[in-house]
């Protein structure tokens, strides 16, 4: 079976062809990034104006890419929420229309569940049941994950998510927007050792997560130690990655010793953090558990993840063509596939 | 054989088609439920107009200005249709199909922008063909473009918004005014017809909007000015 995918839910559109058999045949992305920067954050109405202006030239290069027809689909994939309304309405749209013209059935698809699910894209493929971090500039979030459709949630952020206390963090830096990957990578110059900051909630016996005290600590060191030299802002990054790391690594072990699970997937933008890699890794050598993580290039919004997920979920699929964003969708409403 | 045309520009959804026997148009006041509601709709017009999607020849849309959101919804399923069925889309001006709906030599277009705004543009008929007596613009009422001359009907929900704000400002010029029009897929689909048969029609990735509101977020840059 041959799925079209369409991701339009924040700043990133993203389309892709996806076979049941054959695997990922094309995908394609078109990062807002530099449009939002100026704004110093993502605009919706203009991520919405964009979306409109990429999702079929970006489906038009899938398709040559993969040699397929439009005749060939046998079904429309979309993110149908959670996100940014107005941007959803994009992709749910052409979808749907497409759907209409091919006489075709389309599926709308959780944003999470195409995170979550990203893994399977790679090889090795987790097999079920996993624990699953979602960790992203959107999500913080522990799923223990039985089947397609079976997520119980175990542990969430109460505030920022990790990726956005990257990105907060980094303004204060100076860094710019969004500044996340700038500051890892300033971090590895850094002396993680030189300033201790926070870890909240490390020890609050549950799964959930707190990142603005760590984002409020890293506002207080920079005003102490302004004006911030090289070396300084260098060293703050590397405390701040270290104490985010450590937070992230330490619950997911609680969450595999509490569900007696085996096996740990990592999904979202913040899953391409390489010191977040190294600390799982190496927790996993020790404690013998085994983690997965999707492929880099799919570590972000994505078409692909959605054209997959549209797959797993085809006895899902609608004729009826009857469509509305989901802006907020409870993950563990989701049926059973 | 046969055209469509859709306009979700407004919180109605308006839909029409070509046919041996005319244009046969519908509309529904469907609030913001547009998405729900145009292609089950569109499903049931062709069904009862007995036109086959491999029919279909071109698809007009509401391109603007209007509610962003609707008018993306609009274009987006304008584009899904066409590229789909491999046709050539034509945007229609929702102001000018608001003025060929009247059936008046001059009129005045005005939409509700919300954020106490309108959209707004002016239109002489000549033969069968309109011209835009001035470029739409976004303004407060207050500052609404003035046409030439008098006996302008005014139409459109701009009027029932800001009815005595455009009153004070164009009062002189116009005759009547329609506050209830809003704008019809059938008008819109009749000034979209000669371009398609022209063939300046354009492929779906290239479908224009016209939001006339493009400011719309400040950049950092310009918020830190005193």
């Amino acid at each position: 079976m041959l799925v079209l995918g369409i991701e339009s839910s924040c700043d990133e559109t993203g389309v892709a062809l996806y076979h049941s058999e054959r695997g990922l045949l094309a995908h394609r992305l078109h990062s807002q990034i530099a449009m939002h920067t100026e704004y110093g954050g993502v605009v919706p109405e203009l991520a919405s104006r964009d979306h409109i202006r990429r999702v079929l030239p970006l489906t038009e290069s899938c398709l040559a890419e993969a040699g397929a027809t439009l005749d060939e689909l046998d079904a429309i994939a979309f993110t149908q929420g959670p996100g940014l309304a107005g941007a959803l309405l994009v992709g749910a749209s052409v979808a749907n229309a497409l759907g209409f013209a091919l006489q075709k059935p389309v599926i709308g698809v959780h944003h999470l569940e195409g995170h979550l699910l990203s893994p399977l894209l790679a090889e090795p493929r987790p097999a079920f049941p996993f624990v699953a971090l979602l960790v992203s500039g959107g999500h913080t979030q522990l799923m223990a994950v039985r089947g397609i459709g079976e997520y119980e949630l175990l542990g969430e952020t109460v505030d920022d998510a990790a990726g956005e206390a990257f990105d907060k963090s980094a303004k204060l830096l100076g860094l710019g927007y969004p500044g996340g990957p700038a500051l890892s990578k300033l971090a590895d110059q850094g002396d993680a050792k030189r300033f201790k900051l926070p870890r909240p909630m490390l020890h609050s016996g549950d799964l959930d997560f707190s990142f603005s005290g760590l984002k409020t600590a890293v506002l207080n060191l920079v005003q102490q130690q302004s004006p911030l030299d090289d070396t300084t802002r260098a060293d703050i990054c590397a405390a701040f990655q270290e104490a985010i790391v450590e937070v992230l690594t330490k619950k997911c072990l609680a969450a595999l010793k509490q569900t007696g699970m085996q096996r740990l997937v990592i999904a979202g933008g913040v899953g391409a953090n390489r010191q977040l890699r190294a600390g799982l890794d190496d927790a996993a050598a020790r404690r013998r558990y085994q983690v997965f993580y999707p492929p880099l290039a799919l570590c972000t919004d994505n078409g692909a993840m959605i054209a997959y997920a549209g797959a797993m979920r085809l006895k899902h699929a609608r004729h009826d063509y009857s469509y509305g964003a989901k802006p907020r969708w409870p993950l563990d409403s989701l049926p059973v596939a | 054989m046969a055209y469509l045309a859709l306009d979700t520009s407004t919180e109605y959804l308006s839909l029409a088609v070509t046919t041996p026997g005319g244009i046969v148009a519908r509309h529904w006041h469907v609030g913001q439920r547009h998405a729900e509601r145009t292609l089950p709709e569109l499903e049931a017009l062709l069904a009862d107009t007995g036109i086959a999607r491999a029919a279909l020849q071109g698809i007009a849309y509401g391109m603007g200005p209007g509610s962003f959101t609707g008018l993306r919804i609009g274009c987006g399923i304008a584009q899904g249709l066409a590229f789909g069925l491999g046709l050539k889309v034509v945007g229609v001006s929702t102001l000018a199909a608001l003025a060929a709906g009247c059936d008046a030599p001059r009129v005045y277009a005005c939409l509700d922008a919300r954020m106490n705004q309108v959209y707004a543009a002016a239109f002489e008929r000549s033969g069968n063909s309109w011209r835009e007596a001035g470029p739409a613009v976004v303004c407060d009422p207050q500052d609404a473009p003035q046409p030439d001359g008098d006996s302008w009907v005014g139409v459109g929900s701009g009027f029932a918004a800001h009815g005595d704000a455009l009153a004070a400002r164009l009062g002189g010029c116009l005759s009547e005014t329609l506050p209830e029009r809003f704008p019809q897929a059938g008008d819109l689909l009749r000034l979209a017809l000669p371009l398609f048969e022209r063939g300046e029609a354009l492929p779906p990735e290239d479908a224009p909007l016209v939001y006339l509101r493009d400011k719309v977020a400040l950049k950092t840059s310009e918020r830190l000015k005193p």
